[in-house]
């Protein structure tokens, strides 16, 4: 049993590890006009790995590779989640990368690399496949965000993305072994059993504990640690914004899952976890919704705006239980398909030479296309949490989650952020509804991005309207990976 | 069994989306005909509601229980009784006249204002209809959205403003409700209304709930001093907008005192300190409130300070806890839903004629406008609650329930009579009667055949319930005797053994 290698767990990793691979080569051999060809094999082996994983759906959890790397029903939707919104990401960046440049192999590559980190994360049951899954991911992206390497902007954003994050992971790599050293294991399921039998040494465990709660609140962006999002959203170039606020939020829940509620979920460190979460969603709903306020870039607000909504991911996680995991998967799943739609309808609006990323550029859209009005009014009233949209269940799933964990202060604190909140999307769609247009160019669109597009907003609603079978899918999942 | 009830909701709602779908801007007949088609319809399938309603129970009628979301035992759960019948017939009703009063008035972006009207009927009777805490906020909320969009794209020079006031005032009642609704989830394990109604709660919690559902429901009713929007909303909104807001959206704020506050939280709304705290604010808004309307240059102002003012009529009568005031704030209800309605349509017709509501413009109306004087002569009247007017029967029953409670409570009540009198009258004289005042008003044509029938049809309606109220007292009348009792019963929690 021990030899024989049971490779069907990781079988979607090695569909896109090969698929990259492949990539990179054939890319070589084409000639600009033919990129498509690399763009179309990127979107197959998005495909390919989406009907693998579904095809080897994991009812129960399966451990392979002695241990290290976990499939479990979780991972799985995960997993399927982020090609989805892999795939969305490309269909919706193609003219813009086009326009710029950007429509090159490394540019599938990378993405393919960032997704497989992505992957391996979401499938970590070690310390190690998951800080090694980390870096994989956020190498891929810090490279991603400087593709415009000729920009003064995009440099920069690199630059601080790398720094800020190899800080990052080297707080997660110093957490980690304080908990090894306290529990002697670096397997998440083990380092769960240590914990109840109550052997592993209490102090070093939380000192370790602390290291690893701020790393990931580096990765979500959550307040104090959320100084490199505005200028990494700002700076990228808006595909790769594009990318960095929808995929890796999925593979952000995955670590927060697998190292809190996994590792950590004993009920004392859970305590500890908790106060520690109370304390950064405060922090990120407070901070995110109020400095969100005085931007004019379109990109720098959505930035702030997701600071405060990884704070409710947090503020749902909190809960502790199968309830408020779900809250967070949930909200992270609404979150992911409205910041599809968002930064997707800037990426529609932009055109060569103009990147329609301040505010005013939405100007009068009313009367420029009311259905993209329309779509963008969605996106904008699920992010401020408003009924009939999926963001309002996501916020009340998190609220609900924070009131029965007993932090009933905290959801009032949370609900009048969101009213602060409200403020600023209903002044994008003030913008598009009340003003007259500035700019009065025909939108164009090419025609798969129009119907996924109009497709993404009109599932806002419909999930807004019918909820439960994201909810359902999200606490299936959940119970079937035994995270209660 | 016909689900009247989801048709009533969905009707209008379905129209509403395919005035938008089918509907252009370069072809604003077609929308504008779908769109009339679509509220009658809606009307249409609400007057079964009335005519097959039962008088003689307290108990929902036209039950519709549905899975919605099963994960939080939510359902899609929708009824009525006598108290909120009446509500959904007249949303319908006045819907009808909002959108055949946008008839030839809107020209800008027809289809989107009359779906804009059309959805948001649906929403405002979904949530007169829901028993279901879940699915009345979602409701509550979503009618937001229409209602912004109505003012800031149709409304006047400073719509903006008006707009985002409205909504963030609404929005924060309602956020804190979210979170007393998910409190009690909590404790009771489902979103169901009457379960909430037997649920036994200390009294400090039922005072904090009671915190968060008055920040909601005050705020829409509005009662001073959370009523600054709605005098902010109205003379920026369009005409429709405003009766709309007017005639409706303010009932939902009192009605969910009584299918909320009351009823759940029975021992924080007797405790002798909150019903000190309503009476005080009712008469504040009708006594204060009537002054401040007294003195108002602008004509919508005017009538939103006077919609201020009667609904302080309307939750007094709540709150002296006996059938004679709550009926006679019910009544006030839909008094007001037919008066500010007409009124709103009176300063619309002026103002679609010389594009302005300064009371200063005008002067000596009748002489070019006879027709239409005699009309606003009628509401008027009403508004100032004048006998065999619609506007008498609330007013007269609160007061009478009032003394009942207090001389002094019923003494300032009575003070809305005469003020309502006079800042209506007054604006009255100014408007219409006297030399005429300049060239515009000289220029002035008097109602055309679309006018003239609206403002008939309400003069009916409001002549109608002044002079025979039983079939609306009737209707209500055994909702509200069950609503006391159960109000009048302690639902203090017993000490856990």
């Amino acid at each position: 049993m021990a030899l024989a290698l049971n490779f069907l767990p990781i079988l979607p990793e090695i569909v896109i590890l090969t698929a990259a691979s492949l990539i990179l080569l054939i890319d070589l051999w084409l000639p600009d006009d033919k990129r498509h060809i690399s763009y179309w094999l990127t979107q197959l082996a998005l495909l390919i790995a989406a009907c693998v994983t579904l095809r080897g759906l994991h009812i129960d959890s399966v451990l392979a590779f002695h241990s290290v790397v976990v499939a479990d029903m979780v991972a799985d939707v995960l997993r399927m989640l982020s090609f989805l919104a892999l795939s969305l990401v490309l269909f919706y960046s193609r003219t813009y990368l086009t326009l710029r440049g950007l429509f090159r192999g490394e540019t599938f590559v990378l993405m393919l690399f960032a997704l497989l980190g992505m992957q391996v994360l979401i499938t970590a049951n070690n310390f190690l496949t998951l800080y090694l899954g980390l870096e994989l991911m956020s190498l891929a992206l810090y490279a991603l965000v400087a593709l415009q390497r000729d920009e003064a902007a995009p440099a920069e954003a690199a630059m601080k993305y790398f720094v800020l994050g190899a800080l990052a992971s080297g707080i997660l790599l110093y957490g980690m072994s304080m908990i090894y050293g306290a529990t002697g294991t670096l397997q998440i399921d083990l380092v769960a059993q240590s914990l109840a039998t109550g052997e592993a040494n209490h102090a070093l465990l939380i000192f370790g504990l602390v290291f690893v709660v701020s790393a990931i609140a580096f990765k979500l962006g959550a307040v104090p640690y959320h100084m490199w999002v505005p200028d990494v959203y700002q700076g990228a170039p808006t595909a790769i914004t594009l990318l960095i606020g929808t995929v890796p939020e999925y593979a952000a829940f995955a670590m927060l899952l697998r190292l809190l509620a996994g590792a950590l979920g004993s009920p004392e460190t859970m305590m500890q976890w908790q106060g520690m979460l109370a304390i950064l969603a405060l922090l990120s709903v407070t901070l995110g919704h109020v400095v969100a306020i005085a931007q004019t870039n379109l990109k720098r607000m959505l930035a702030y705006s997701t600071i405060a909504n990884m704070g409710y991911v947090l503020m749902g996680f909190l809960g502790g239980d199968v309830n408020g995991y779900t809250a967070a998967m949930f909200y992270i799943l609404a979150y992911v398909m409205t910041s599809l739609v968002s930064f997707g309808m800037i990426l529609l609006l932009s055109r060569a030479g103009f990147e329609a990323d301040r505010i005013d550029d939405l100007k009068g859209l009313n009367r420029r296309s009311p259905w993209w009005a329309f779509v963008m009014l969605l996106a904008m009233f699920s992010l401020a949490g408003l009924p009939p949209t999926i963001g309002f269940y996501g916020k009340f799933m998190v609220l609900q989650s924070a009131i029965k964990a007993g932090y009933l202060w905290l959801a009032v604190v949370g609900v009048l952020a969101a009213l602060v909140g409200a403020f600023y999307y209903l002044r994008i769609v003030k913008l598009m509804y009340f003003d007259d247009p500035v700019d009065t160019s025909p939108i164009m669109v090419r025609a798969d991005t129009r119907w996924l597009l109009s497709g993404n907003g009109l599932v806002l609603l419909l999930f807004g309207i019918l909820p439960q079978l994201p909810m359902g899918l999200c606490y299936v999942a959940l119970v079937q990976s035994r995270y209660f | 069994m016909t689900p009247y009830l989801s048709l009533s909701i969905w009707v209008p709602i379905v129209a509403g989306v395919m005035v938008l779908a089918i509907g252009r801007d370069s072809d604003a007949r077609t929308a504008r005909w779908i769109a009339l088609a679509g509220a009658l319809a809606s009307f249409l399938v609400t007057i079964p509601l009335y005519v097959h309603f039962d008088n003689s129970t307290a108990a929902l009628q036209f039950v519709e229980r549905r899975d919605w979301i099963p994960y939080f035992d939510i359902y899609y759960f929708v009824g009525v009784d006598g108290i909120s019948v009446l509500f959904i017939l007249l949303n319908a009703f006045i819907t009808l006249l909002v959108v055949w009063a946008g008839w030839q008035v809107i020209t800008v972006r027809v289809a989107q204002y009359m779906a804009a009207f059309l959805i948001m009927s649906g929403f405002i009777n979904g949530a007169f209809a829901a028993q279901d805490a879940i699915l009345f906020y979602v409701f509550f909320e979503a009618m937001l959205i229409p209602m912004y969009l109505i003012i800031g794209i149709w409304g006047g020079s400073n719509r903006v403003y008006a707009a985002i006031k409205f909504f963030l005032y609404t929005l924060l009642g309602s956020l804190l409700m979210l979170v007393a609704f998910i409190y009690l989830y909590q404790k009771s394990g489902s979103f169901e209304l009457s379960v909430w109604y037997d649920l036994p709660l200390s009294l400090k919690t039922q005072m904090l709930i009671f915190v968060a559902f008055f920040a909601a429901f005050a705020v829409k009713v509005p009662m001073w001093p959370v009523h600054t929007w709605l005098p902010d909303a109205h003379p920026e909104a369009p005409t429709g907008g405003s009766v709309v807001l007017a005639a409706i959206t303010l009932k939902i704020g009192a009605y969910g005192f009584l299918r909320f506050i009351l009823p759940i939280l029975p021992d924080a709304s007797r405790s002798p300190q909150v019903v000190a705290f309503m009476i005080t604010l009712s008469l504040i808004a009708v006594v204060y409130i009537g002054f401040v309307a007294l003195v108002q240059a602008d004509m919508k102002r005017l009538i939103a300070y006077s919609s201020i003012s009667h609904m302080g009529i309307v939750t007094l009568g709540f709150f002296l806890f006996s059938a004679q005031g709550m009926e006679g704030g019910l009544a006030q209800m839909i008094s007001h839903g037919f008066v500010s309605a007409a009124m709103f349509l009176c300063v619309g017709v002026l103002y679609d004629r010389m594009h302005t509501h300064l009371i200063a413009d005008f002067g000596g109306v009748a002489n070019t406008m006879p027709k239409f004087a005699a009309f606003m002569m009628l509401f008027s009247m009403a508004n100032a609650g004048l006998p065999a007017t619609s506007g008498f029967v609330g007013e007269f029953l609160v007061i009478l329930a009032a003394v009942k409670v207090n001389f002094w409570i019923a003494f300032l009540a009575a003070v809305s009579l005469i003020l309502g009198a006079a800042y209506t009258l007054w604006m009255y004289k100014r408007v219409i009667y006297g030399e005429v005042a300049n060239a515009h008003v000289r220029a002035l044509h008097d109602l055309n055949r679309r006018e003239f029938w609206l403002l008939g049809t309400l003069a009916v309606a409001v002549l109608v319930m002044g002079v025979w109220p039983k079939p609306f007292v009737d209707v209500m009348h055994v909702s509200v005797i069950d609503l006391l009792a159960h109000v009048a019963k302690s639902k203090l929690e017993w000490p856990s053994p």
